[in-house]
């Protein structure tokens, strides 16, 4: 019994070495040079953005839905979403100058143009450096990514938008958008109602 | 002079740990505010509370809106945000949690006033409607 665990165990480790070694290799480097020239600042490569926080990002930014993260969108966005938040998607969401002031630096440092990461670069790159778009939802690479779902799902009650990431990523605000942990919701009333 | 510190400090504490002490305070706070801002101020009315919590009207924008679209008409239960995102109920009785942070409550106030009445909320206002939620069991 006992004699065949350690092979097996030293094989699976080894299969799982090799393939840490191989496995995305080029996208590997590619992070580490640019970590090298001093524009990464956190990467983390399990997941498709950086994920970082902050206690008045949490505290401001997540009352009325979930915690969008810095990294999906260019610096240039969020400064001008931090000005704008008198008429924030039609609600009223300001702040005092020092919690905005803190929120904008913290969105602006881990933006997709200070901190390359694999999905925030290629949502960048569908980007028209000329604009300056607020939404994730409206960028040609979500909607390239999304266009098997029909408008009439987003308007399912536990969905409601295509802003609404984490009623179909669980991981969202994790940073995990991977295929296999999609699941898009049946129409019900929402499972956070039901308590 | 220590002695007053200590004495303050302790208070923090209960406050701390005992949120219901903190939403009576609250409501204090705002009965000396519409004391010192009108003179003819009795007391706070709770079926004025309810009534702004109930009144439904028509936002310019052409949508029939009310503080039930978000916080449901039952203040026990929780509510949901425009964007879908789950709303801890508002009465105290089951969330001791609110109306413990004054800053919290004049953002939220001058927020959800403007969006539902399209203008800000006088003292009285605030304190009815505080005044009723806390009455609510
Ligand atoms: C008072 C409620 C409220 C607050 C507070 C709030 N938001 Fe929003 N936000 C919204 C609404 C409503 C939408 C639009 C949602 C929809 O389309 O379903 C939105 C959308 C967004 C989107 C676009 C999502 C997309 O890709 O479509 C981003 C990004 C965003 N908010 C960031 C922030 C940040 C950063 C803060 C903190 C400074 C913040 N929000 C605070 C209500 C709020
Ligand atoms: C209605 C459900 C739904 C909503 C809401 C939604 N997505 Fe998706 N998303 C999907 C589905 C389904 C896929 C496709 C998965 C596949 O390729 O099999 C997907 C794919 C993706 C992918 C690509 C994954 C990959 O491995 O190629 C990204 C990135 C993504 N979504 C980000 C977002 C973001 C950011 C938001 C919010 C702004 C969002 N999604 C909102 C359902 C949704
Ligand atoms: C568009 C949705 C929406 C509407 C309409 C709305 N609210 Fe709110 N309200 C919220 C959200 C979101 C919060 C903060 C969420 C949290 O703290 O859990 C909140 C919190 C509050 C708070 C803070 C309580 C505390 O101490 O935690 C008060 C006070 C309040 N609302 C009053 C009102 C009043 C009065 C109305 C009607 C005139 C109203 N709301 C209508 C969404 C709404």
């Amino acid at each position: 019994m006992s004699y065949l665990k350690w092979p097996v165990l030293i094989l699976a480790i080894s299969i799982l070495s090799i393939n840490t070694l191989w496995g995305d290799d080029d996208e590997e480097e590619q992070y580490e040079n640019r970590s090298k020239n001093g524009t990464v600042t956190k990467l983390n490569t399990r997941y498709d953005f950086a994920v970082v926080t902050n206690s008045q990002f949490k505290a401001e930014c997540t009352s009325c839905h979930m915690a969008y993260l810095p990294g999906m969108l260019p610096a240039r966005s969020w400064t001008k979403m931090m000005d704008t938040l008198n008429d924030h998607f039609g609600e009223n969401a300001e702040l005092d100058v020092k919690v905005k002031n803190e929120i904008t630096d913290f969105l602006t440092k881990n933006s997709s143009d200070k901190v390359h990461t694999k999905r925030g670069d290629k949502i960048l790159a569908t980007i028209n450096p000329k604009e300056t778009v607020l939404r994730i939802s409206s960028t040609e690479y979500f909607k390239r990514k999304h266009d098997e779902i029909s408008p009439n799902i987003y308007k399912r009650k536990s969905i409601g938008s295509p802003a609404n990431c984490l009623a179909c990523h669980g991981g969202a605000e994790r940073g995990d958008f991977s295929e296999d942990s999609v699941l898009i919701p049946k129409d019900k009333t929402p499972t956070i109602m039901k308590k | 002079m220590k002695m007053t510190i200590i004495l303050k400090l302790v208070f923090l504490i209960i406050m701390a740990k005992n949120p219901a002490l903190a939403n009576e305070t609250i409501l204090k706070d705002f009965e000396a505010l519409a004391k010192s801002s009108d003179a003819k101020f009795i007391k706070f009315n709770i079926s004025a509370g309810e009534k702004i919590f109930r009144t439904e009207r028509i936002h310019s924008k052409g949508d029939k809106i009310s503080c039930m679209t978000c916080h449901t008409p039952d203040p026990k239960k929780t509510g949901l945000t425009r964007a879908n995102k789950v709303i801890e109920p508002i009465a105290p009785v089951v969330n001791p949690e609110r109306f413990t942070d004054m800053i919290k409550v004049n953002k939220w106030f001058k927020r959800n006033c403007n969006d539902v009445l399209e203008r800000e909320c006088t003292i009285q206002e605030k304190g009815d409607f505080i005044a009723y939620m806390m009455s609510v069991k």
